[in-house]
């Protein structure tokens, strides 16, 4: 689903590599979570498979197409196929949770009909019914952040991507919100998951891929957060 | 493509900015109008034109007792001089149309009924007036050759070339036309900045939708879509009160104010601004989807 051919970025405004020499596959269905301290790469490994950052050398594959030979204009149909969580949610203030939710097909130009159908049900997956009509502000955060991942689900996306989902919610919401992401996976999506939460990670124990000053330092299945602990 | 779905981010997008989207509006009215009347002047100076070189003639003015000129030494034309102009005349044929001989009473017939209200009139005598050949030419443009073959001979005073007369005024009126076109060229280049500014501007305050609609896949083509209409609106509201501003010049200031009052010339007709419209139309959204177009390129990238 995902592959990474000895991946090197190196920021044009930096000397030091962001990522160095990654190579990495990850397997259609699986959970991953990429662990590694600030500036290790995490972010950066995210930004290239969703093609918003170029490698400076190696190859990125995704769904079986290299994504430095896809045209400018086949870039969407990519985006189309994954979907994005962030820290901050990324909603839209002006609009209710429904409305942030269609916005998404809406740009895509889906038929009104599909998406009459599809937000009500995708609103119920993450648990939102009958908060339909609020406004982000009138959300909790854990709530923003369902917004936010029906939003990257609404279009049943085949890879997930989450950089730090859980990183401005409380120990509590962040579990409920790895429920979800982990009800997503079952639902056949692959999903990389980036974070510094190690209570998630060693409860879930799933693939652990570390990543420390742009190196993969560790690659591990169901893997706990820290290493020598 | 959602119809609904882009007719309303384009119309909020025009509320949100509403100040930018009136100085856009107002900015292409007065450009594209300026551009439209420069346009109407030079048609105006066209009809003119054809106007009037229809009727201008080469009048060759012949010899009075105690003319100075030198060619006429003192005396008036002869019998014999007169006729030989005559039938050089007739021998430049066909590029002489029309010879139309006019005695010295027949010039002051002519003057009296020019001048009839005017005290002129009593102020010239019976003799005064010199005798003449007015000539028309079928290639006004040729007076050249006339007046070498004229200009100095015994018995001819003077040369003269109504047309000369009329170029100097619409060289002048060219002038003015030309200034014009200036005048509305730096305004359309007003206007282009202003829009690739506003674009820059809407660009950045809804980089969130924008952001958002990168990341779930919309096409490049959606994404500016809203943008581009709402330049290509502006623009087309501020092109239709330039038009109408047009069409209020020819209705008013043409036909109710300048033309009662020069009947001796013809004014644009209702064709030239029929011509002009869409042509200003075209003009303003051309420039606004285009400068629209590039700004975005840049500021709203895959
Ligand atoms: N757009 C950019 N331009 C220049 N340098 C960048 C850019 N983005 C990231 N970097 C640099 O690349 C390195 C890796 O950054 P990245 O954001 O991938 O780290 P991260 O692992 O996501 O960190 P964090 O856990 O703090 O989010 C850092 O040294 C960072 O300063
Ligand atoms: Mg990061």
């Amino acid at each position: 689903m995902i592959l990474f051919d000895r991946v090197s970025k190196i920021y044009a405004s930096q000397n030091r590599p962001a990522l160095d020499a990654v190579s990495l596959e990850i397997e259609k269905g699986e959970f991953i979570f990429l662990v590694g301290p600030s500036g290790s790469g995490k972010s950066t490994f995210l930004r290239l498979v969703l093609r918003e950052e170029r490698p400076t050398s190696g190859q990125v594959w995704v769904a079986g197409k290299e994504l430095s030979k896809l045209s400018n204009w086949k870039i969407p149909g990519l985006r189309r196929q994954i979907g994005t969580v962030f820290q901050d949610f990324r909603l839209l203030p002006n609009k209710t949770v429904a409305e942030n939710v269609a916005f998404a097909l809406e740009v895509i130009g889906k038929p009104k009909s599909h998406i009459k159908r599809v937000v009500p049900e995708v609103l119920e997956v993450v648990g939102l019914e009958g908060k339909e009509l609020r406004r982000p502000d009138e959300l909790s955060g854990g709530e923003q952040q369902r917004v936010a991942i029906a939003r990257a689900f609404v279009n049943r996306p085949m890879i997930l991507i989450a950089d730090e989902p859980t990183g401005n919610l409380d120990p509590g919401t962040s579990a409920d919100i790895m429920k979800l992401l982990d009800r997503i996976n079952q639902l056949g999506t692959t999903v990389v998951m980036s974070t510094h939460d190690s209570n998630i990670v060693d409860q879930m124990r799933r693939r652990v891929i570390e990543l420390d000053g742009g190196h993969l330092v560790r690659d591990q299945s169901r893997g706990v957060y820290g290493y020598a602990q | 493509m959602r119809a609904t779905f882009v007719a309303s981010e384009v119309s909020s997008g025009l509320r949100r900015n509403l100040t930018m989207t009136l100085a856009v509006i107002i900015t292409v009215a007065v450009s594209l109008g300026l551009f439209g009347a420069s346009m109407l002047v030079r048609a105006q100076v066209t009809t003119m034109k054809d106007f009037w070189y229809d009727k201008v003639e080469v009048s060759i003015f012949l010899c009075s007792k105690g003319s100075d000129t030198p060619s006429c030494s003192g005396e008036a034309v002869t019998q014999a001089q007169r006729d030989q102009i005559k039938s050089d005349l007739e021998s430049l044929r066909p590029l002489v149309q029309e010879i139309f001989y006019e005695s010295k009473a027949d010039a002051y017939a002519r003057f009296q009924e020019q001048f009839k209200n005017s005290p002129i009139a009593d102020n010239v005598s019976q003799g005064a007036l010199p005798e003449s050949f007015r000539v028309k030419l079928s290639d006004p443009t040729s007076y050249e050759v006339v007046a070498s073959a004229f200009a100095g001979r015994p018995g001819i005073e003077q040369v003269n070339d109504q047309r000369q007369i009329l170029d100097k005024f619409f060289r002048l009126l060219g002038g003015l036309q030309l200034i014009a076109l200036l005048i509305a060229l730096s305004m359309l280049v007003v206007t282009v900045l202003l829009i690739v500014n506003t674009m820059r501007v809407a660009a950045f305050s809804r980089r969130r939708e924008t952001g958002i609609m990168r990341l779930v896949g919309a096409s490049n083509f959606y994404i500016q879509l809203p943008f581009l209409l709402e330049a290509a609106f502006s623009a087309g509201v501020g092109a239709v009160l330039a038009i109408f501003g047009l069409i209020v010049t020819k209705a008013v200031v043409i036909d109710q104010i300048l033309a009662p009052s020069f009947q001796f010339t013809s004014f644009v007709g209702w064709d030239a601004v029929f011509a002009i419209a869409p042509l200003m139309f075209v003009v303003g959204i051309l420039l606004a989807g285009l400068s629209a177009f590039f700004t975005l390129r840049k500021y709203l990238r895959v």
